[in-house]
């Protein structure tokens, strides 16, 4: 039973039903069936993406394209941020059909921040706060009817948000 | 334990304005431990979803770059006051956690 407590939340759940509804100890994790409704996945994490140095290797790797500039694009972002570790960032677009939404620190040392999967039916807009080690360009990229487009921003960093 | 996660859903005028924030560290895996030198490894959210009516209406792939205890606003078309709104994430240390809320 050990491994059982030692597993993760939602996991433990799900075996501790699977194991009122008939014995299904003893499988794997993995292997395990999950409830119907969708649950965040770890593989689905583009993990390769987030490894990247550059905005274009990111992208590459993402989406498999390159961007072009859109004025389109609305990147609401402070001129100056005191504190690089908290730095709000929001970002939408009037553009067509977007699907995918991606934040860049291009200064960072891994280029991509954040990327987000645009449903139909959930509009092209994202606010969050990201970590800035220094002063950098801030790029917004959104896919619309499968390209790319991108925009950019100078966000000016006094205390940097990746050093300790 | 409460729950690490926490969101305000709001429908009104046919769609909904989701808000959401996570207790997470969020560590870079850049950063040293002051007290011992060593380095705190990587420990983030890679995977947060929202679900509203049997469909995925977001999915957020993070990496250490997002800010700790992490926050997130987007709107979907649709949702009504008393639906259920699930939220869930995942983490590179297999951890996770879920929830479910009611649109207000």
């Amino acid at each position: 039973m050990s491994d059982l407590i030692d597993a993760p939340d939602c996991a433990r759940r799900t075996i501790l039903k699977g194991a009122v509804a008939g014995g299904l100890i003893g499988l794997g994790f993995g292997s395990f069936p999950f409830p119907a409704y969708a649950m965040a996945d770890a593989k689905e994490w583009p993990a390769d993406a987030f490894k990247q140095k550059s905005e274009a290797d990111a992208l590459k790797k993402l989406y498999g394209k390159t961007a072009e500039p859109s004025d389109k694009i609305s990147l609401d972002v402070p001129e100056i941020a005191e504190n690089g570790a908290v730095v709000p960032i929001a970002a939408s677009s009037t553009l067509p059909n977007v699907t995918g939404i991606a934040i860049l620190v291009l200064e960072n040392p891994n280029a991509l921040a954040a990327a987000y999967k645009i449903p139909k039916g959930t509009e092209a807009s994202v606010a969050n706060r990201l970590k800035m080690a220094k002063t950098s360009k801030v790029v917004a990229v959104f896919e619309s009817n499968g390209k790319l487009y991108s925009a950019g921003k100078t966000v000016k960093v006094t205390v940097g948000g990746c050093g300790g | 334990m409460s729950s690490t996660i926490r969101v305000k859903a709001v429908a009104s005028g046919g769609k909904t304005k989701v808000q959401s924030l996570i207790r997470h560290p969020m560590d870079s895996g850049r950063v040293k431990n002051k007290k011992t030198g060593k380095v705190i490894p990587a420990h983030h959210i890679e995977v947060l979803q929202f679900e509203h009516g049997g469909k995925t209406v977001f999915t957020a792939f993070w990496g250490p770059a997002v800010s700790k205890d992490p926050y997130v606003k987007f709107f979907f078309e649709g949702g009504k006051k008393g639906d259920d709104l699930k939220v869930s994430w995942v983490d590179n240390e297999g951890k996770s956690d879920q929830l479910t809320a009611k649109i207000q």
